[in-house]
């Protein structure tokens, strides 16, 4: 048993955990979040200096050959500051899938692109009727010629409006909600028929209602196999809700660290209000609800670094945990912050909103609790 | 025990349901919306209600009041959320117009009250301060007697709507000596005075309705002081026990379950409707169980008030049940949303976003957190069961 991490690893996490201490505080992230992109190139830039958009990447394109476990880490130290930058979309998604199933070609021309921050990109899956079903698509793709001919439309695609590929998920064969038949192709942004309308979210990205009207493409675009699709969404979500979790265990080591000071200053009744016992039982539950997540979390990337078997259900597990040790942890913050903690001068609002956006990525608690039964207790 | 309507009450039912389906068009209603038209519109809506005499069910008929007896004024409260319609701004009817008949003089009464009904004065409650929230008592805000007047200094936070009032009624403290709770005064100050400054504050539903509101030396006549001056914390007191009759708000919440409801069979995930799916029956049962027993709560305290107990403790219990489930009935909303719920508002058309209510849903959410801290936040209201009813 060990759960240290090696001298290497720490080295990231230390990195990144300086740069948002030092470079990117509450102010900066709110005039990142007010600037039209909702992101700045600088600071990207700066991640691809520091080696951050390499991690995940094999060596021979120039990656750090990085595991679950270091993108664990960069990400749990992007959500200490609430990272507006699209590590997600761009590294661990749009690069994760080329990285999974791009072909040499593609791989060769775009994943050093990734690492120099020369290039965005995009995963689009959601449609307005998915909800939380991955599977659950009317884009079509249509063979034509020697390409594909794309229709329909793709909704809260993250970092849509930056990107310059989106990766889309359309069906080239079954029904509507068929795991067979759904083929990844990469398109550019600026091909003819692709329409953007960008708007902003809570949580301060902005993102893209894209809808590809008669879009062509060459036979070269697919990612992975044609109709194998599915396979290569599953793997890429399962790395994503592990980033995503891990940001979301920083973000919860946020408002608790916040909360906590809060309580130890904040004065009523001529004493700091955490000292009320009644308070500090709630303090008790919600610093248990961080270590049971932290848990869930390396029990996952331990299951998905070994090849366990058990991987599905520990995603199931820790994306329900996820969800409500966050809405416990940003409710108690926002309560216990009294009326401070409605205002959205405050971070505490802030850190909230980005909690409840990771919420509804892939799947919500009840959703993954329902997946986690079926996988457990069903037949 | 009996519970059924009587043919009268049948009969002042389909009145309240006529007149709200008539009076609360929906140009109205989509005035509410804009922050822009937001208050003429409230003051609109208000007026209407004026001119029928349905303003002010908790007033008494000598004032103003519209002699309901208890089971009227629960009928009316139900319609009215059944119908959608939004409630009246609280401040002038239901806080400060009862401290006014309560504790007011006669000319007090007489140059206020009207004004109140009428909603000729858009009133606000300046009672919190930086330092003064739970322990409100420690108010700092001065108030000095200078012969006919007194002079207004401090600052008071999270006053709602403070941006459109014409009046603020406020604690303020006349004396620093002895016990905290006895040197505070009860003043009605015009905000048009010259000295006061409002500050917006945004909140996290990205609103402006609250505000800090400062008082450099600010001159207020000593006939807009209620009652006697170092008396005030009596005066709010009774302001606080003065029962809300919708203090629980079971039956908005009733309505949005139904709402919920009807969105959730319609709302389809993996080819069946979020309806059918037993977490999501669970969560719903859940809450339609608790309100079932809290409406019966509220009636058995209703019950207790009308028959000459005094409106205590039982209060408290509402308070905490009832925003509980507000807050519980807002989070289920806003999770039928899904990811529709990140929007922000007026980013996109409808028809651009392709979900009815998903920014509107986590707007209300968010500002919902507030109805747990605010009104004496839900800690102090179990203190109070603690010690009131409990005896620990
Ligand atoms: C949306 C909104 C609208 C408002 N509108 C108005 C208005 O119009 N006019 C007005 O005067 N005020 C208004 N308020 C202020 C409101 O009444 C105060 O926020 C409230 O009294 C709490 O005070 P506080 O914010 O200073 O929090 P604090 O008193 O600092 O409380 C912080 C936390 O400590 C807890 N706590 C405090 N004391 C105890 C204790 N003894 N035991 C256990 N826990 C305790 C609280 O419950 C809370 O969770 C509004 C507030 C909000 C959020």
């Amino acid at each position: 048993m060990n759960f240290d991490f090696t001298e290497e690893q720490g080295m990231l996490r230390d990195s990144v955990a300086r740069y948002i201490q030092d470079s990117y505080d509450f102010d900066t992230r709110r005039s990142i979040a007010a600037s039209p992109e909702g992101m700045s190139h600088e600071h990207w830039q700066t991640f691809a200096e520091l080696g951050w958009l390499s991690v995940p990447f094999a060596e021979e394109h120039g990656g750090f050959g990085g595991s679950p476990v270091d993108i664990m880490l960069v990400m749990e130290e992007l959500g200490k500051g609430i990272v507006l930058e699209p590590y997600l979309a761009t590294v661990v998604l749009f690069g994760g899938l080329l990285e999974r199933g791009g072909s040499a070609a593609q791989q060769a021309e775009l994943i050093p692109r990734i690492i120099e921050g020369s290039c965005q990109g995009a995963f689009a899956y959601l449609e307005r009727q998915s909800r939380h079903e991955l599977a659950d698509i009317t884009t079509t793709a249509k063979a034509q010629g020697d390409g594909y001919q794309i229709n329909g439309e793709k909704v809260v695609v993250f970092n849509g409006a930056n990107a310059d590929y989106v990766i889309v998920s359309a069906r080239t064969s079954g029904e509507q909600s068929a795991t067979d038949g759904i083929t990844l192709l990469l398109v550019p942004t600026d091909a003819a028929g692709v329409e953007r309308v960008s708007y902003r979210l809570m949580d301060g990205q902005v993102v893209s209602n894209i809808v590809f009207n008669n879009v062509e493409v060459p036979a070269e675009s697919v990612i992975g196999a044609e109709n194998g699709g599915y396979t290569l969404i599953n793997g890429v979500v399962t790395i994503a809700t592990i980033a995503l979790a891990a940001e979301a265990l920083g973000i919860m080591g946020q408002l608790n660290a916040k909360t906590l000071e809060y309580t130890k200053t904040r004065k009523q009744f001529g004493v700091a209000i955490g000292s009320f016992q009644a308070l500090q039982h709630r303090m008790v539950d919600t610093f248990m609800a961080y270590e049971q997540t932290k848990s869930l979390l390396y029990r996952a990337v331990c299951e998905l670094d070994g090849q366990g078997d058990d991987i599905a259900a520990c995603i199931h597990a820790l994306k329900v945990m996820v969800d409500r040790s966050g809405r416990l942890i940003f409710g108690e913050a926002i309560q216990l912050h009294g009326g401070m903690g409605i205002t959205d001068e405050l971070d505490i609002g802030h850190y909230a909103k980005r909690l409840m956006m990771i919420n509804t990525t892939f799947g919500d608690g009840d959703y993954h609790q329902a997946q986690f039964n079926q996988l457990r207790y069903a037949g | 025990m009996d519970t059924k309507f009587a043919p009268e009450d049948l009969a002042f039912r389909e009145e309240v349901r006529a007149f709200f389906d008539e009076a609360y068009d929906e140009e109205l209603q989509s005035r509410f919306k804009d922050l822009t038209t937001f208050k003429d519109a409230v003051i609109e809506w208000q007026k209407r209600l004026y001119k029928k005499g349905w303003i002010a069910p908790g007033w008494p008929k000598e004032y103003g009041g519209t002699g309901w007896n208890a089971t009227q004024k629960f009928i009316y409260e139900t319609e009215r959320s059944a119908a959608g319609v939004r409630d009246v701004i609280p401040f002038g009817l239901n806080m400060v117009g009862p401290v006014i008949y309560s504790f007011g003089t006669e000319e007090q009464k007489e140059r206020f009250l009207p004004r109140i009904l009428s909603s000729d004065d858009w009133w606000c409650q300046g009672y919190s301060e930086t330092g003064a929230g739970s322990d409100l008592a420690s108010l700092k805000t001065r108030a000095v007697r200078e012969g006919d007047e007194y002079v207004v200094s401090g600052a008071k936070i999270w006053t709602s709507y403070a941006q459109y009032a014409d009046w603020i009624f406020c604690l303020v403290r006349t004396n620093s000596e002895g016990k905290k709770q006895d040197g505070i005064s009860f003043l009605l100050i015009d905000m048009h005075s010259p000295g006061i400054k409002v500050n917006p504050i945004v909140s996290i539903d990205n609103h402006h309705s609250l505000n800090e509101v400062e008082f450099n030396d600010v001159r207020v006549p000593v006939a807009n002081l209620i009652g006697e001056q170092d008396k005030g914390w009596t005066y709010a007191k009774a302001l606080l026990a003065h029962e809300r009759t919708a203090i629980a708000g079971v039956p908005d919440s009733k309505r949005s379950l139904t709402e919920i409801r009807s969105f959730a069979a319609r709302e389809v995930n993996g080819g069946k409707s979020l309806l059918s799916d037993p977490l999501f029956q669970k969560r719903l049962s859940d809450i339609e169980i608790e309100l079932m027993a809290l409406e019966f709560t509220e009636l058995r305290v209703l019950a207790s008030v009308a028959s000459g107990g005094a409106p205590g403790a039982e209060s408290s219990l509402l308070k905490i049940k009832g925003t509980e489930m507000q807050q519980a009935v807002q989070e289920l909303r806003m999770d039928l949303a899904a990811y529709y719920q990140g929007v922000l508002p007026n980013e996109l058309s409808a028809e651009q976003l392709g979900h009815e209510f998903g920014s509107q849903a986590r707007q209300t959410y968010m500002y919902g957190r507030a109805s747990t801290i605010y009104g004496g936040s839900n800690e102090v209201q179990k203190n109070i069961i603690a010690k009131a009813v409990l005896g620990l």
